[in-house]
């Protein structure tokens, strides 16, 4: 296609950049404050160029930054998350996986019911869930442990992987289900052997939505958890707290790009298989 | 013995019923074929006997057995799809054993049966591909390849050829007839093809909302229709059906059409002796309406207007005005015909058909 420098071709482009400047203007200023000291962010600014470039910054930041008395960096924190984020993950999209196969594949008596009340969970606002889960974390022992994380969000997330899995093995044909039937396969090896293998794609958007929701969630990890137990997000914010009286910019920028990086490497690696997925149903 | 017995079944979708009664008792070694409109509930028939779909009434035996508390697995049954239904992710090798897997057969007897199937299908180069790269008409002869390695009871066919192109499927169909030959299985077959059906079937069961119209060999379900709706499903074009009147003459019986203008005598054959001086519908055959010059001694002579013609290469269908009624003749290809032009046809009447128009039924 030839190219022509037309002006209304000029004004779209500047408008873009504009925008896209506007949106990495915060990013740009994260990723520059982490490269500096803080002396040169007290002198200098908040916004500014680095005067050398701190690398240590981010060693200082993983190992041995103090948050609320311990001085062990993020590190744990981001251990916790880890620990949290990969079995809600796994258990979440397997049992959406199930559940979304039955209830596309093996229609039954009130089957639509079931699946309208699963997706009602997606609509519910967060905060309206608290004090059930505060009831079900006490009486089961699990209040201010990991396990009680990856319990709340294995459950809330089985409302959206059921959601996307439904949908997408909806659209596989009944005479799949039929000629296995005859062939002899009964419920789990016919998910094992034909669904299973069809499914990539949408595992794919359930891994990623996953584990970007549970990574980046906040308010369970505050709410149910306390000091060595909270997971990433909720310990960023421990350290902000300390932004009042000795403001370290530097440590602080670092903290929230090394707490951004995983979901940041699965958007990247994942991010086509994303889009291709989402749309699958849709064009067919 | 009889391969396959339904007695009685009934199925209802809410309210509508969509098998009313059904009752069917198809031969071992037979090829029978389920032919109707959609919607007349061939396929609903089909899932039950397969048991994938519930009756609520009545009940299927497959070699003597009852089925009623069977699973499909247990049937001792192969279907074959119209989708093919091949399984995406397994190579064509894997879709054939699949089943064989389920059921725990041993690998050496897996292997052998699949080259055997392969061999008589001729689908051995294709083992190892994916469905996907398999055109249509290799899908089908996979989809068929992974019944034949069941060596069932009864081979359930459902409207297998009809995602083909036209010529495709008459290969296919000759091929279906060949290994029905050659393996005498037997098979039920359904389709809304009524040629497919003629060709292939020993015995057609033809269908309507949800009840069987006739059961019988295709000579007799083309010649001998049971009703009028067989008479007009079955043959392309279908037969012709125009009202007349039963009339007496020198002890012989005619059809009278269009104010007695046109007589028609009645084969013996048809006992419409207590429809004279009735009302009846009488049907008759394109292939029985041709040219003058190849008339019949016993043929009927008739003057008709040419309305439209369709040549269709091996002959032409014409469309003239039988006392006042649309009826389609065969004409051979070089008989040339004008629209609107006043021309002689012979008929045959010996294989015509009468119905009573009150009940629809064949009069016999």
């Amino acid at each position: 296609m030839p190219s022509r420098i037309t002006l209304s071709r000029l004004a779209i482009h500047a408008t873009l950049i504009a925008i896209a400047a506007f949106f990495l203007v915060p990013l740009l200023v994260v990723v520059l404050n982490a490269l500096r000291s803080t002396e040169d962010i007290t002198r200098a600014g908040v916004i500014g160029l680095p005067h050398e470039l701190m690398w240590g910054n981010f060693q200082r930041t993983w190992s041995s930054f103090c948050i609320a008395q311990h001085c062990s960096g993020i590190q744990p924190y981001f251990w916790n998350s880890m620990r949290m984020v990969i079995p809600a993950t796994i258990v979440s999209t397997l049992f959406g996986a199930l559940n979304g196969y039955s209830l596309s594949l093996w229609r039954f008596r009130g089957d639509t019911v079931v699946f309208g009340i699963m997706t009602l969970g997606v609509f519910l606002p967060e905060q309206m869930r608290l004090v059930p889960w505060v009831i079900v974390l006490r009486d089961l022992g699990l209040f201010n442990t990991i396990s009680g994380l990856v319990l709340i969000h294995t459950v809330q997330g089985l409302s959206f992987t059921t959601l996307f899995c439904r949908n997408y093995y909806i659209s596989i044909p009944q005479d799949l289900m039929k000629a296995a039937r005859i062939d002899g396969a009964g419920y789990f090896r016919i998910f094992w052997r034909i669904v299973l293998p069809l499914s990539p794609p949408i595992l794919i958007v359930t891994v990623i939505w996953q584990f970007t929701g549970i990574w980046n969630e906040y308010l369970y990890g505050v709410t149910f958890t306390r000091g060595e137990q909270q997971p990433i997000t909720a310990a960023l914010i421990a350290l902000s707290v300390r932004l009042a009286d000795a403001p370290q910019y530097g440590e602080q920028s670092a903290a929230v790009l090394l707490a951004a990086l995983p979901t940041l490497l699965v958007y990247l690696f994942g991010g086509r298989y994303f889009l291709r997925g989402l749309t699958a149903g849709a064009v067919k | 013995m009889s391969a396959l017995a339904i007695r009685d079944v009934w199925k209802r979708y809410g309210a509508t019923p969509v098998l009313k009664g059904i009752d069917l008792d198809i031969d071992s070694g037979e090829f029978a074929i389920l032919v109707g409109p959609s919607g007349c509930g061939k396929s609903t028939l089909l899932n039950i006997v397969a048991g994938l779909d519930t009756a609520n009434q009545g009940t299927i035996e497959i070699g003597g057995r009852a089925m009623s508390r069977v699973a499909a697995k247990d049937r001792n049954i192969a279907m074959v799809f119209q989708s093919y239904a091949l399984y995406p992710s397994m190579t064509v090798r894997q879709n054939m054993t699949f089943g064989m897997e389920c059921r725990r057969v041993p690998r050496s007897v897996q292997i052998e049966t699949v080259s055997r199937v392969a061999k008589l299908l001729q689908i051995e180069n294709l083992l190892d591909r994916k469905p996907s790269q398999l055109s249509g008409g290799q899908r089908q002869r996979v989809a068929m390849g992974r019944a034949l390695v069941r060596d069932p009871l009864l081979f359930l066919f459902d409207e297998p050829l009809s995602n083909l192109d036209a010529k495709l499927r008459v290969e296919m169909r000759m091929e279906i007839k060949r290994l029905h030959q050659r393996l005498d299985s037997t098979i039920v077959y359904v389709t809304h093809d009524q040629i497919e059906a003629m060709t292939l079937a020993t015995r057609i069961a033809v269908m309507n909302q949800g009840e069987i119209q006739q059961f019988a060999d295709p000579d007799s379900v083309y010649n001998q229709p049971a009703n009028l709706f067989v008479a007009r499903f079955m043959g392309a074009p279908p037969m012709n059906t125009l009202p007349a009147r039963v009339v007496v003459e020198k002890d012989r019986l005619f059809a009278a059409l269009a104010n007695e203008e046109i007589r028609l005598p009645l084969p013996t054959t048809r006992n419409a002796g207590a429809y004279v001086d009735r009302e009846v519908v009488l049907g008759i055959r394109p292939e029985c309406i041709v040219e003058y010059s190849r008339r019949l001694e016993s043929s009927t002579l008739v003057e008709a207007p040419v309305e439209m013609t369709e040549p269709t290469g091996a002959e032409t269908i014409v469309l003239l005005r039988l006392g006042g009624h649309e009826v389609l003749g065969r004409v051979a290809p070089d008989i040339r015909l004008k629209p609107g032009e006043r021309t002689r046809f012979s008929l045959d009447t010996r294989k015509i058909c009468l119905f009573d128009p009150a009940t629809e039924r064949l009069i016999n």
